[in-house]
């Protein structure tokens, strides 16, 4: 609690044990009075200060206004009819002040569990100096610099990882518990947690370019970008307040002038309570507070499970996706080369072991000092040390392959073309994927079937994104067909746009935005490499994998910390669980209160109603807000 | 020129009035209020004097919701 949050508590109670002693006690006349007004003062001053300051400033209708207007009317009713009741002026005062006090210590306290949970910043760097080590500000580390992070420490700054192994816990920047394995030579991002092992790290950027400094802006600039919801909320509250106390004049007025014109006792304080009920309900603060802090808590809430939302504005239109473009390799797949099949000169599987392993052994030797991903792939699959000395005279052959002797035989590696080209007449293989053909000594050897590995959970997250509503599910790619095709129907993708070239995609995502209904919006999911045009031209631009990526970071809408696609459903969910929120707190505020102020003018509702339509109502408000930062774990 | 401040503000709707008449200052670009994070960021115009502007800043800020601060 702050300091003015413990000096109004004390002011709280006092006034409410006052308030308590005054009512047993039998004080008459005006030494009543005197005392009702000294504890009305004593709970109330500032905001009658506030009150007429804001009328010397010319602002005129705020809650203060409301407030001070309707408990100075409730001490006039009861002078003029002489009932003594001055408890319902004080009443209304108290209670207005324990809401305000409620609102500032929850509003508080939600505000600081939320920034906890975003709270990645480092405190210090290490650095040796004359062989002692020293804590210094990360921001005076320059680069190049050699740090140290001991277990337990977060790194402080991006850089390489020169001694020592570890485990590294990522949570706080991709929400995956798995720890992960750090070695010599590595890079490391800032922000992860180490702990096992002591590392020694060479900063190869400043603290302020580091991934750390970067997630950090961007989440405290997010709420600074209003949602359309947030902009209605502050118009809202604009002309309402005016209009309620206007509609509280004509509720004092009116009646009490009609009666006077046709002949009836005017009933001049009946009136005028109902519109101090009136203006004590119609206070606006539970929607003025409780939407910013729900779009803050839902934001949060997706930073702890590493998907970064730019903007309260981007949840909105995320919650309102319905068609989910994707790139295919990075998003979809690992991008890493797997052998699907290994096929004989009739295009059959060839089921003899050994020939098997001997193809994929010359295969790998033949592309031992390639350093294409498909050659990489291959050096993979044949999971043994390569010993160079069994190869000779290896050419490569861009766009074709490779020509080698291994063992003494004259081997062929590579695409149709380069087998014709050497005579020989290859096997035209009807599988999707990329096709190694294969010769030995002059004759026909086979060929080896090379596909793009799925990631793990790509299948269950488009299934997610259709049982979330999703409409439609797209995929984009610059392989060839048969390939997107066959992963497209794997995945149960509905549509796929094959052999793309880079400004292709974005002409696609342009025409399938002017296909959009109405309102539905489009995102595009990348990782952010080489689609920066397509993810700034979607209607939300989706990054993945964008760990220490700054170029996805900028522009991308919302960045998933890993690449596990399940994000992307799970991001949309948490969406449309924060703006549920927000609609719930509007309908219900704005209900609640409408209904109050119509039992008000009807004389149904009496003051003790009218607080709780405005200090319980807020209550509730704030309460149901913090919920938005627990979205059920699947 | 951009800078960004960390401010005390009590309700929400006071931010938002507050950050309406900030937008107003002479010299100020663009002004915008966090309630949530407690900050201000204000973009000055091409320029102009910060402190000075800053001074102008507050005073306003001050008119509108006495209990404004900067830290």
């Amino acid at each position: 609690m702050s300091r003015k949050q413990r000096r109004m508590l004390s002011r709280i109670l006092i006034a409410a044990a006052c308030t308590g002693l005054l009512a047993v006690l039998k004080v008459e006349g005006w030494p009543r009075l005197a005392c009702f007004l000294a504890v009305y003062l004593l709970i109330g001053y500032d905001i009658i200060l506030k009150a007429f300051k804001g009328i010397r400033n010319g602002r005129v209708f705020d809650e203060n206004f409301l407030m001070t207007l309707a408990t100075f009317g409730a001490f006039a009713l009861a002078i003029y009819e002489r009932s003594g009741d001055y408890l319902e002026a004080i009443a209304v005062m108290l209670f207005y002040q324990i809401g305000e006090f409620f609102q500032s210590y929850a509003v508080g306290r939600s505000r600081q569990s939320i920034s906890e949970l975003m709270d990645i910043r480092p405190d210090y760097a290490n650095i040796e100096k004359e062989g002692k080590i020293v804590r210094t500000d990360p921001e005076e580390v320059g680069i190049g610099t050699e740090i140290i992070v001991m277990p337990g420490e977060r790194v402080p700054i991006d850089g390489t990882v020169i001694e020592g192994c570890s485990t590294l816990n990522t949570a706080a920047l991709t929400g995956e518990s798995q720890p992960r394995e750090i070695n010599p030579g590595e890079e490391i991002v800032s922000g992860c947690i180490n702990m096992t092992g002591e590392l020694r790290v060479r900063t190869t950027k400043e603290f302020g370019e580091s991934t750390v400094s970067k997630i950090l802006e961007l989440v405290e600039d997010s709420a600074s970008h209003k949602a359309a919801s947030e902009d209605f909320i502050a118009k809202f509250a604009r002309v309402y307040t005016p209009i309620v106390c206007y509609s509280a004049l004509a509720l004092a007025l009116i009646p009490a002038l009609v009666r006077l014109i046709t002949g009836m006792p005017p009933q001049w304080d009946i009136w005028i309570y109902r519109a101090l009920v009136f203006l004590v309900i119609s206070c606006p603060c539970a929607l003025v507070v409780s939407i910013p802090l729900t779009f803050f808590a839902g934001i949060g809430g997706a930073s702890r499970e590493g998907i970064l939302v730019k903007g309260a504005n981007l949840m909105e239109v995320l919650s309102k996706v319905k068609t989910v473009v994707m790139d295919k390799t990075g998003t979809l797949t690992l991008g890493v080369f797997e052998v699907n099949g290994i096929h004989d000169h009739e295009d059959d599987e060839n089921r003899n072991e050994e020939e098997r392993a001997y193809l994929i052994e010359i295969a790998a030797l033949a592309e031992c000092s390639s350093s294409h991903p498909i050659s990489k792939s291959l050096r993979k699959a044949y999971c043994k040390e390569i010993d160079h000395s069994r190869v000779k005279d290896i050419r490569e052959i861009s766009g074709e392959g490779v020509t080698a002797v291994i063992d003494g035989k004259a081997v062929a590696v590579g695409n149709e073309k380069l087998m014709r080209e050497r005579g020989i007449e290859p096997c035209h293989c009807h599988s999707a994927g990329t096709i190694i053909h294969m010769a030995i000594d002059g004759k026909y050897a086979g060929h080896i079937v090379m596909g793009d590995v799925e990631k793990p959970h790509s299948e269950e997250a488009i299934h997610a994104l259709k049982e979330a509503g999703i409409n439609s599910t797209v995929m984009l790619t610059g392989d060839a067909e048969p390939v997107a095709e066959q992963v497209a129907s794997r995945l149960h993708i509905d549509r796929v746009y094959s052999e793309l070239m880079p400004a292709d995609k974005v002409r696609i995502v342009e025409e399938l935005l002017e296909n959009q209904q109405d309102k539905s919006k489009l995102a595009f999911v990348g990782d952010g490499i080489n689609d920066a045009p397509v993810l700034m031209r979607a209607d939300i631009g989706i990054a993945m994998g964008a760990m220490g990526s700054d170029a996805a970071i900028e522009a991308a809408d919302i960045v998933l910390m890993d690449d596990d696609p399940l994000k992307i459903p799970k991001a949309i969910r948490i969406a449309r669980y924060t703006l549920g929120i927000v609609w719930q707190n509007i309908i219900f505020a704005i209900g609640i209160k409408v209904a109050c102020l119509v039992l008000g003018a009807l004389g149904i509702a009496n003051m003790w109603l009218a607080i709780f339509a405005d200090v319980g109502v807020l209550i509730l408000c704030v309460l149901n807000s913090i919920r938005a930062m627990h979205v059920k774990r699947q | 020129m951009k800078k960004t401040y960390k401010i005390e503000v009590d309700c929400a709707n006071c931010a938002n009035l507050v950050e309406e008449a900030v937008n107003k200052v002479d010299g100020v670009k663009e002004a915008v209020i966090s309630f949530m994070t407690q900050k201000m960021k204000i973009e000055f115009e091409e320029g102009a004097d910060c402190d000075k502007v800053m001074e102008d800043v507050l005073r306003t800020a001050k008119k509108v919701e006495s209990d404004f601060e900067i830290l």
